[in-house]
């Protein structure tokens, strides 16, 4: 062996433990950003009664149209982890497929929002019309802003994968892109719950 | 290098500056004994103080072995001292035992007590035995206080006059930002917040003048945001009374507005009237939904406006 | 175009304030002229600025914390002289500059004086305690490092553009809010916790990682080094407790720039949410200041005492203790908002049970003192006057958490004495003994003893005298943040505590003596065996100034105080049988362009300049986006270089230099000497 491939074998060595400990730091990353909607969650829960002089949740909010969003998200997680398992079988041509559905799927979700928003802006339900609408906007909007990264996020894996393939790094990045993915998932279907359900009920 | 002078120098200079500060401490204290939270002048203030003396007196339990053992160990174990040296003497069951036990005795001792008196002192609690209470509402605005007597049908700024012989009822809110009303000498504190209400409950055990003010920074008028508490006889509250009458001045809802309106260490001013509700319409302004007004003075003063 | 950024924002209200920009433009232009004199811009960019070294982004955090410590001292200074003398309304100093002054004072203190110390020396320790090459993530650790210096950056050209906040440094709404508090203040105060919030829960992920995934082979829990442990602890709470921080300021941001209603009087606004979201924050973050510091006087206490910490089991508990709790308390903060009873009676005996694992602590290091051999090296004065002082602060926060004893003591001058007593002597005096203690390690040569000395006796006398009257005026019925004043009683008291200032104005001046005698004196104070202090924890074993590498052999521990049993083995300084390729990261300057773009952003929406805000954004989305697509982030350094660095440091190594670490017991001389070094 030569030893620039000495270098290599232990450069590979040296990363397969920096992606170990990448994959725990993103666990704890993802449980600092757990804990900012949940505090989120909670104003909301606080506020939710504080309509002042504007609209209650029940006069704005339109549960089919919470309830596609909901579909298209999990849909979109769903085809996700088709994507890592064709990661886990090595065809890069179908993670790019995949993630390619994820990504659409996700700008569904995006674009319904960004309607739903401006919708109730148009209503006369903007944020600046009470605590409850400020905390709605914000619980909200806070989640939608992270799928805009996750798609983004999604859009950059999707250039490595087709100019790098399927090497260890990708994976490992695409294994935690895929974290986030399905964390943004849990967290709709607790803004579903909180946000969406009590104004039918 | 320089050998430095040992542990027993060094504490002989310790053991100066302490001297120094406690005597500098007790010229001190004799203006202090004066001031309100040690000499306080109401059974309320009076039963706080008491606890704070009490706690105080079971932490030196721990704190006084600590400053001993300060004051040994840095002697008997310095470099030329003559103690035993044990460089791996590490654990011991019992002192960790006593360490962990004696703190945890005293914190049970202390909490018992801290959930008994913060009962007790509640300053929602009414105070009983001593009479119909007095009471009095209480408005914070940039950068005075407004005092609203219902039962005089009158108004103050920057002076709370009351009965000393019953207890104080007051009813607090605020007209701008966050408040905390305090009268150190008659006890307790509390924040004033606009569209809430908070309640203070006091005892003067003697009649006299005391201090209170704003605790919560509030703005360019902050440091001047104080008032007197007068507790006076019933002859004394009667002349203060007729005082007040004589002012021949109307609080209502223009003149509010003008009041509530920003200005710096204002002076005691008296309203022999004020708009009827005007605390309930001070509360209600800040309400999610304050409208819609039933008369032109809520409309004012919810306003804002003139 | 340049949004509400007029030339009104220029400080010439007053000479006062237009002094400060003065200093602080001209501090700004010296520092680069003395880089330009010095022709360093070419090592400060490669070496330091596009660093990921741990070692060197610790020395950086702990220049960023003492820049601004003289900053946010100069603060103080002026808060005391102008009560001193403003009884009646004199003194020279408008209320509205007075305001500033104590919200930046606190401000700096907290986020950019104690959090980039504590995270300097986490950063330089903590990786050699464990036995690791480096942290977990070194890339993202600079960019840790540059969004603080951001933040900090922020607060400084407040007072050059602008005002700062004047709503305190715990900026309650709604006097912090847009209708009470209009202007660029509060944005500035914000952008500065957001940017620099954002860094260090970086650091706070970082460091869990780090440490529970890099220590080397037999680094168990239970052996780790308690400066180790208490770091631990810290960044799990950071990682817990600055997203509450993170989401206050956004909120209270969104109320101020979008008219959103999430504090306001009006519109169904909820103040009291406020000060709920920003003490579940705030109190953890009293804990993330003082942990470490408890750690420091772990290391400290046992190295100067020569002897194995006492209770080492019980200490690390104590910890674990203290930070699960510090989550169960942030009521306390505000007793007098008016909760039921039962509430206020639940948080202050929460509070007060946290005074038990406290005070264990105090007991553990004073059974380490006994019969040990104490030298009393600046390091082990400032941990012996914090155990002194503290146990003041302990008392008094004891009684602040009786609930009926807060309605009498809130918010005065009392409480102001109680969290500096807890700040100063409780996290700065750690802070300073480790600076004292690990500066060898870092620079290679021992700070003068005498100015280190002398930097704390000015202190502590300083301290007593600026904050005994403090307690005293809390009796007396003096409220905190006043202007001026009424009632000519507190004069004495003040001008007492302006002495105390001028006290520690001294002791800071001794620090920087210190500096310059040890630099000067650098070669007769230089530490050639890296182990100074017969010290007992493995960052002791690698080379001061440590390779980049840190150890060339990844060590082996098999107990606690493993570099002590390793000596006492004969095992220390021993040439290992080969040394192998060591893969380490490559310097980048993305974090330095990240903490660049973080910076311009909060300045951006500070004064409402959207495009460049917008800009600003996308850039930093860009170049994540760049990095993330990099493989190519380590390089190997080739084993003949370790080995030609690690023989050159072994042959410097005397035997002369070498500390007895013989038994006492069993050995003839009965007490061992701490050796030459």
């Amino acid at each position: 062996m030569s030893v620039s491939e000495l270098d290599h074998a232990l450069l590979a060595e040296e990363e397969e433990k920096s992606l170990e400990a990448r994959e725990f730091g993103f666990w704890v990353y993802l449980m600092t950003d757990a804990i900012i909607f949940a505090l989120l969650f909670a104003t909301y829960v606080v506020m939710v009664d504080n309509i002042a002089a504007g609209p209650a949740g029940k006069a704005v909010f339109d549960i089919n149209h919470a309830a596609i969003e909901t579909a298209l998200l999990l849909l979109s997680s769903l085809t996700f982890g088709v994507a890592t398992i064709a990661l886990g079988e090595g065809r890069p041509q179908r993670v790019v497929l995949w993630l390619l559905v994820s990504l659409a799927l996700g700008l569904g979700f995006l674009a319904m929002e960004v309607m739903e928003f401006a919708g109730m802006i148009a209503e006369g339900a903007s944020p600046q019309e009470s605590g409850f609408l400020s905390a709605f906007f914000t619980l909200v909007g806070t989640h939608g802003l992270h799928v805009t990264f996750g798609s983004i996020g999604i859009l950059v894996m999707i250039g490595q994968v087709m100019t790098k393939g399927l090497t260890k790094p990708v994976a490992s990045r695409l294994t935690r892109l895929g974290l986030f993915w399905h964390f943004l998932d849990i967290v709709w279907i607790g803004i579903f719950s909180v946000v969406y359900l009590p104004s039918v009920m | 290098m320089k050998h430095e002078p040992d542990g027993a120098g060094r504490l002989r200079r310790c053991a100066q500056i302490a001297g120094t500060l406690i005597a500098v401490a007790l010229l001190a204290g004799c203006g202090l004994a004066d001031g309100p939270v040690i000499s306080p002048k109401g059974p309320i203030a009076l039963a706080e103080r008491n606890l704070l003396f009490t706690a105080f007196a079971l932490m030196m339990i721990v704190a006084i072995p600590v400053y001993v053992m300060v004051a040994l160990f840095c002697f008997r174990y310095r470099r030329s001292g003559n103690g035993k040296y044990r460089p791996d003497w590490d654990g011991s069951a019992a002192v960790e035992t006593v360490i962990w036990i004696i703190p945890l005795i005293i914190v049970i001792i202390l909490g018992t007590m801290v959930w008994d008196k913060t009962h007790d002192l509640d300053p929602y609690a009414e105070i009983e035995g001593h009479g119909t209470p007095f009471e009095v509402e209480v408005v914070a605005q940039d950068w005075k206080w407004l005092f609203i007597y219902p039962e005089l049908g009158a108004a103050s700024v920057n002076e709370l006059a009351f009965p000393q012989d019953r207890p104080l009822k007051l009813k607090i809110t605020s007209d701008t930002v966050m408040n905390s009303f305090w009268v150190p000498a008659l006890g307790g504190q509390i924040y004033a917040m606009a569209g809430m209400r908070s309640e203070l409950n006091l005892l003067a055990s003697e009649p006299g003048a005391f201090r209170g003010r704003n605790t919560m920074y509030s703005g360019d008028g902050f440091s001047d945001q104080h008032f007197t508490a007068r507790a006076l006889t019933a002859d004394d509250f009667a002349a203060w009374q007729e005082k007040v009458k004589a002012a021949d001045n109307a609080l209502d809802a223009r003149a509010y507005v003008e009041l509530a309106k920003p200005s710096q260490a204002n002076p005691v001013t008296y309203y022999s009237t004020y708009e009827p509700n005007l605390f309930d319409i001070i509360l209600r302004k800040y309400a999610p939904n304050p409208g819609p007004y039933e008369s032109e003075a809520v409309a004012i003063i919810c306003g804002g406006t003139a | 175009m340049l949004g509400r950024l007029t030339l009104e924002a220029l400080p010439l209200y007053s000479w006062v304030a237009f002094g400060g920009a003065a200093v602080t433009v001209a501090g700004g232009l010296g520092a680069l002229v003395l880089v330009t004199y010095l022709r360093a811009w070419k090592v400060l960019w490669s070496e330091w600025l596009t660093s990921v070294d741990h070692k060197r982004i610790g020395i950086m955090y702990v220049i960023i914390a003492l820049i601004m410590l003289v900053r946010g001292f100069v603060d103080a200074l002026m808060m005391r002289a102008q009560q001193a003398i403003a009884v009646n309304g004199e003194g020279y100093l408008p209320p509205e500059h007075f305001d500033q002054i104590f919200s930046s004072h606190g401000t700096i203190m907290i986020f950019f004086v104690a959090m980039p110390f504590l995270t300097g020396l986490i950063n330089i320790v903590v990786p050699q305690q464990i036995g690791a090459r480096d942290v977990a993530f070194p890339f993202l650790n600079s960019v840790s490092l540059w969004m603080t210096a951001s933040g900090a950056g922020l607060v400084l050209i407040s007072l050059v553009l602008g005002k700062f906040s004047q709503a305190g440094w715990t900026g309650y709404p709604p006097l912090s809010g847009a209708e009470y508090g209009p202007g660029v203040g509060v944005d500035y105060w914000l952008w500065a916790l957001l940017v620099s919030g954002v860094g260090t829960t970086m650091t706070g992920i970082n460091f869990i990682v780090t440490i529970v995934k890099n220590r080397c082979p037999g680094m168990i829990y239970m052996r780790m080094p308690l400066f180790t442990w208490t770091a631990l602890c810290v960044s799990i709470l950071i990682a817990f407790a600055f997203p509450a921080l993170t989401v206050v300021a956004i909120l209270l941001e969104l109320d101020r720039v979008l008219a959103f209603h999430f504090f306001t009087n009006c519109c169904g606004g909820n103040m009291m949410m406020f000060p709920n979201l920003l003490w579940i924050w705030g109190h953890p973050e009293v804990y993330i200041l003082i942990l470490p510091a408890f750690g420091i006087y772990s290391e400290v206490v046992a190295t100067f005492s020569r002897k194995r910490l006492f209770g080492y089991a019980s200490l690390v508990y104590a910890t674990a203790v203290i930070a699960l709790l510090s989550f169960t308390v942030w009521l306390h903060h505000f007793f007098t908002m008016g909760s039921s009873a039962n509430v206020n009676a639940v948080f202050g005996i929460a509070t007060m049970i946290i005074a038990v694992p406290t005070g264990v602590k105090i007991f553990d290091w004073l059974f380490t003192m006994y019969r040990g051999r104490i030298e009393f090296h600046t390091s082990m004065l400032f941990t012996i006057g914090f155990i002194v002082t503290f146990v003041i602060g302990g008392v008094t926060g004891v009684l602040l958490a009786l609930p009926p004893a807060d309605y009498l003591m809130h918010n005065s001058t009392f409480l102001v004495a109680h969290f500096h007593n807890m700040l100063i002597p409780g996290a700065l005096f750690g802070y300073f003994a480790g600076m004292n203690y690990w500066f060898p390690k870092a620079f290679g040569f021992k700070l003068d003893t005498k100015w280190g000395v002398r930097s704390f006796w000015f202190w502590i006398v300083g301290f007593y005298l600026a904050f005994m009257p403090l307690y005293l005026l809390g009796f007396l019925g003096m409220s905190r943040r006043m202007e001026h004043y009424d009632n000519p009683a507190f004069q004495p008291y003040l001008i007492v505590a302006a002495l105390g200032a001028i006290s520690i104005l001294i002791g800071i001046g001794c620090i920087a003596m210190q500096f310059y005698v040890s630099f000067k004196n650098r070669v007769a104070l230089v530490d050639a065996t890296g182990d100074p202090w017969n010290g007992r924890t493995l960052e002791w074993a690698t080379a001061s100034p440590p390779a980049a590498y840190n150890f060339a052999t990844v060590p082996e521990v098999k107990e606690i105080d493993s570099f002590y049993a390793a000596k006492q083995r004969h095992e220390a300084y021993r040439k290992p049988d080969g040394y192998e390729d060591i893969v380490m990261p490559k310097s980048t300057p993305l974090g330095l362009v990240l903490g660049g773009l973080s910076f311009v952003l909060g300045f951006a929406v500070v004064w409402y300049i959207w495009w460049l805000a917008a800009l600003a954004f996308v850039a930093s989305l860009a170049v994540v986006a760049v990095r993330a697509c990099d493989d190519d982030s380590d390089y190997v350094l080739p084993a003949a270089e370790v080995e030609a660095i690690e023989t050159a440091r072994l042959a410097k190594i005397a035997s002369a230099d070498l500390h007895d670490v013989s038994d006492p017991v069993t050995s003839a001389g009965g007490v061992p000497l701490p050796g030459r070094a």
